[in-house]
């Protein structure tokens, strides 16, 4: 990540207390290298790095090798993990990395979440930030070499020690060992911590690697299946109370006045709170705040959203596609190309709005004690609570300490700190531990929902049938404009282009443009973020050109990737392992492809119609994420992202009336059911390659493999969605 | 006051009649295994035992489970060796985990009933359970495993 030109430092909107540096020449590198790679480098003043210090935790010592290892003079190691584990097996995996390193059973490390700190900066996103399917890809290099580098202090201790060369000794379950000669960690590390740096340290290759790659369980199932894990919703604190918290029902609208005497008279109330988010109501139980808030009269004051309506949104997106947009690739003439087509394809894609739905409503508990203010808080980004959190104290960013707990969920939408200033401002008006909870009702209806996006394509085939020329224009809000404003000030929002600025498939002509239409409410990353919107796109207008020239959806796409050896590859394995053309009779099939967060990925959709009934019987997805630090774990996010991205392909779609959110529950935001889910077939490819993120690129393939399979068996062609809102019963 | 057997154990709890049984475990009575999710008996987060029998925790009153023999996820083992603990643990089903409670739950009151349930049991018990990062594939074959556990095919 270079830093060292055109730094400018801005504000974010809601972040005021947080200093963003950016770098226009680091981050546009990082954005064309990464598939959307974004470097903000979040300065936060009070953040200091950790030393190499010992501190003293019950009768052994507590050594701290670097920033996130720590080992006991009893031999106990502690790996701080330094992001959030929403499922995607962050809490095993990356402390997989430091064991591989030091020798030691990966089951036999405690492992603690991190708090916010430098040290903890995510490099791929220049935050402390969990998202963007980074993890792995950012601790590769870094915690290989953070255990790399405490083993060789360790191993250099023993071997002064013994007068014997530090290159023959090893680390073998916690001792440094030399012929039958053994130190246990414990009796080293002080001396280690205080050696300096050592030089030329390396991790260990591939071929030396005991758990990397090798099938290794999660650390944190034990607790996931006897209830003791701790989610955010779990905080309990001596003297806490509970809040429950009424926000304006149209998005945007504040309050104008509140009657709370009914409220009052509640059994168990012990405060009515207005917050910056809305008016709360604090008491003895969360059900007695509930019952009370429900029973607040509030007169809200409309704002700009007022007359908001799907139809005002998508009428905005379809009248700026008129405008001009940035220019994201442009590589030929396309206009001249599409002149001279001998057969011009066009379509319109459009793509819902989408609630995050965690499982987990947001919450968060907040503290004033001995002169900090302590949030625990299920968040991906906790420099971001903690800065907000600051700002709702009035104290100082080192006053505010953020406990990160289990997320129950997360899929971008704890990306977002909105649930944490109210929470904050209730604790300091109680003088107590409060903890405010959101209802499902207040999750789905004050989401950061996925964007929209009106998407028109164009294509032009030659008098062989060949395709010569590709135009895409994107039409979308931008996440990153509202969630770091500074950075896309003058460039386009990596966020917004992901799956169309990597277009595979040979063109002499390739038009692609972004244009950025806000739609007045706010928009979120949400799990695969513009790869949803823009695979649908393209592999959806790709299998109409298919068809418009004459051709086998899978052999078009092929036969235009021979110079993408990776996208071809796993589009060749995918078509192998579904048995493409050689499916019984009835069943019909479609394919996707696409790249992301440094993975390639390709998926075929196995469907049958009885009628006007859409049956998802198989979903084949081959995957090359390069080197593979878990398997299971890997192949368990491929299995749950085909099952994510195939609840939003089939049923889901936020409607907003009158500037509010119709849907509220999952009675009518649907989440698939297990007598609901097909057969699911994950396949990985071997790689040397460096690693690429899996928590999120497989969902973004689902919605298009499934409409083009709807196409190969009905002829007709969904360029929106949910499939259940397209006349097709599901 | 509420008299309601939790687990094996014995409880005075001074709540209003209506109080869902889901909030008086979780914050009268500190058992936060047990999770609230949609509050309408839509999602199966809050499941739990009565008598035996899943039940959803979050639409029960306290009031109509006072004498019964209520069961919770940190009641159903003392050491995470009932036998759906077990495959789940096996197969490490849980992803996020939030779900995860009222899933074991689900399974364990099926197999309590059909000791080798079919594909169709299991959608028919589990189908009241969600599961937001998916991990259907991994229950449905862990719930099997857990039969064989029961049945004693250790291997």
């Amino acid at each position: 990540m270079s830093l060292d030109t055109e730094m400018e430092s801005i504000s974010p909107s809601h972040e005021p207390q947080m200093h963003v540096e950016l770098s226009r020449r680091g981050f546009l590198k990082s954005a064309a290298a990464t598939s959307g790679g974004l470097v903000i480098a979040m300065y936060l003043p009070g953040c200091g790095k950790p030393d190499n210090v010992a501190r003293t935790a019950g009768p052994a010592k507590v050594v701290e090798a670097n920033a996130w290892l720590r080992i006991g003079t009893d031999g106990a190691i502690t790996v701080l993990c330094d992001r959030s584990e929403m499922g995607q097996g962050v809490y095993t995996a990356l402390p997989t990395l430091i064991a591989e390193e030091l020798g030691v059973e990966p089951a036999s490390i405690q492992v603690e979440f991190a708090p916010p700190g430098a040290a903890y900066v995510n490099s791929l996103l220049g935050a402390q930030v969990t998202g963007g399917s980074t993890s792995v890809r950012d601790a590769w290099d870094k915690l290989r070499m953070a255990g790399a580098e405490a083993r060789e202090r360790l191993i250099a201790v023993a071997a002064d020690e013994w007068s014997v060369p530090a290159s023959r000794c090893s680390v073998e379950d916690g001792y440094v060992v030399f012929t039958s000669r053994r130190a246990a960690f414990g009796e080293l590390v002080e001396a280690a911590a205080a050696l300096p740096r050592p030089a030329n340290v390396r991790p260990r290759g591939r071929d030396a690697w005991r758990f990397i790659g090798k099938p290794q369980k999660r650390l944190d199932t034990a607790a996931k299946v006897d209830g003791s894990a701790q989610f955010g919703i779990d905080v309990r604190l001596p003297d806490m109370l509970y809040a429950s918290l009424a926000q304006a029902p149209e998005l945007g609208a504040t309050v104008e006045n509140f009657d709370d005497a009914r409220a009052k008279a509640m059994p168990g109330v012990r405060q009515v709170v207005q917050t910056s988010a809305g008016v709360a109501v604090i008491a003895d139980s969360w059900w007695q705040a509930k019952q009370a808030r429900d029973a607040l009269t509030i007169k809200w004051k409309s704002g700009p959203n007022a007359r908001l309506s799907n139809a005002a949104i998508y009428a905005g997106l379809k009248s700026a596609a008129s405008g001009t947009g940035k220019e994201v690739r442009k590589e030929g003439d396309s206009e001249s190309g599409l002149r001279g087509a001998s057969k011009r394809v066009d379509a319109v894609y459009e793509l819902p709005m989408l609630a995050h739905a965690t499982l987990e409503p947001q919450n968060c508990t907040v503290e004033f004690k001995d002169g900090h203010c302590h949030v625990y808080a299920p968040t991906q980004v906790q420099q971001m609570a903690q800065a907000v959190a600051a700002q709702a104290a009035g104290l100082p960013l080192e006053k505010v300490l953020v406990h990160t707990t289990f997320l129950g969920g997360g899929f971008g939408r704890r990306l977002d700190v909105d649930f944490i200033p109210a929470a904050v401002e209730c604790a300091k008006a109680a003088g107590k531990p409060v903890k405010l909870l959101w209802t499902r009702e207040d999750d789905t209806t004050h989401d950061k929902y996925r964007p929209p996006a009106r998407n028109t394509c164009a294509a032009a085939l030659d008098a062989q049938g060949n395709l010569t020329t590709f135009k895409l224009q994107l039409v979308a809000p931008s996440i990153t404009s509202r969630w770091a404003p500074a950075v896309v000030k003058d460039i386009v929002d990596p966020f917004a282009i992901e799956a169309a600025h990597n277009y595979p498939y040979a063109a002499a002509n390739v038009r692609i443009d972004y244009v950025q239409h806000e739609i007045g409410i706010d928009v979120g990353y949400w799990r695969s973020v513009s790869h949803a919107l823009n695979c649908f796109t393209v592999e959806g207008f790709m299998d109409e050109v298919a068809h418009a020239a004459g051709k086998d959806p899978y052999q078009f796409r092929h036969d235009l990737l021979a110079r993408q050896p990776r996208w071809q590859a796993v589009l060749d394995a995918a078509a192998k392992k579904a048995q493409w053309g050689r499916i019984p009779e009835g069943r019909y099939q479609g394919i996707a492809l696409m790249s992301g967060y440094d993975t390639y990925l390709a998926q075929v959709a196995e469907i049958s119609m009885e009628g006007n009934r859409l049956k998802v019987h198989r979903i084949v997805c081959v995957i090359d994420c390069g080197q593979i630090v878990n398997p299971d774990i890997v192949h368990a996010q491929a299995e749950g992202s085909i099952i994510f991205g195939l609840t939003a392909a089939l049923y889901d779609e936020i409607n907003v009336a009158g500037g509010k959110v119709k849907e509220q529950n999952f009675n009518d935001y649907r989440l698939m059911r297990i007598n609901e889910v097909p057969a699911v077939e994950v396949y990985f490819i071997e790689s040397e390659e460096k690693p690429g993120g899996m928590g999120e690129p497989v969902v973004a393939l689902v919605a298009p493999a499934v409409c083009n399979a709807i196409y190969a068996a009905t002829r007709k062609r969904l360029r929106t969605l949910p499939i259940a809102k397209q006349g097709i019963a599901v | 006051m509420l008299k309601l057997t939790v687990n094996g154990a014995s409880h005075e709890v001074d709540v209003a009649d209506d109080t869902p049984l889901l909030w008086v475990l979780r914050d009268t009575l500190g058992m936060t295994g047990t999770k609230y999710g949609c509050g309408m008996a839509l999602c199966g987060a809050c499941t739990v035992h009565i008598d035996g029998a899943a039940t959803r925790a979050c639409v029960t009153p306290a009031s109509a489970v006072a004498g019964k023999s209520i069961t919770t996820i940190e009641g159903l083992s003392p050491d995470r060796s009932h036998p759906v603990q077990k495959a789940w643990i096996e197969f490490d089903v849980p992803q996020c985990g939030y779900c995860q409670s009222g899933q074991i739950m689900s399974a364990a009151a099926l197999l309590a009933k059909t000791p080798a349930p079919t594909d169709g049991d299991i959608d028919t018990a589990m189908a009241g359970n969600l599961c937001r990062c998916g991990t259907y594939v991994r229950i449905r074959k862990a719930i099997h495993r857990a039969a064989e556990l029961t049945a004693g095919k250790e291997g």
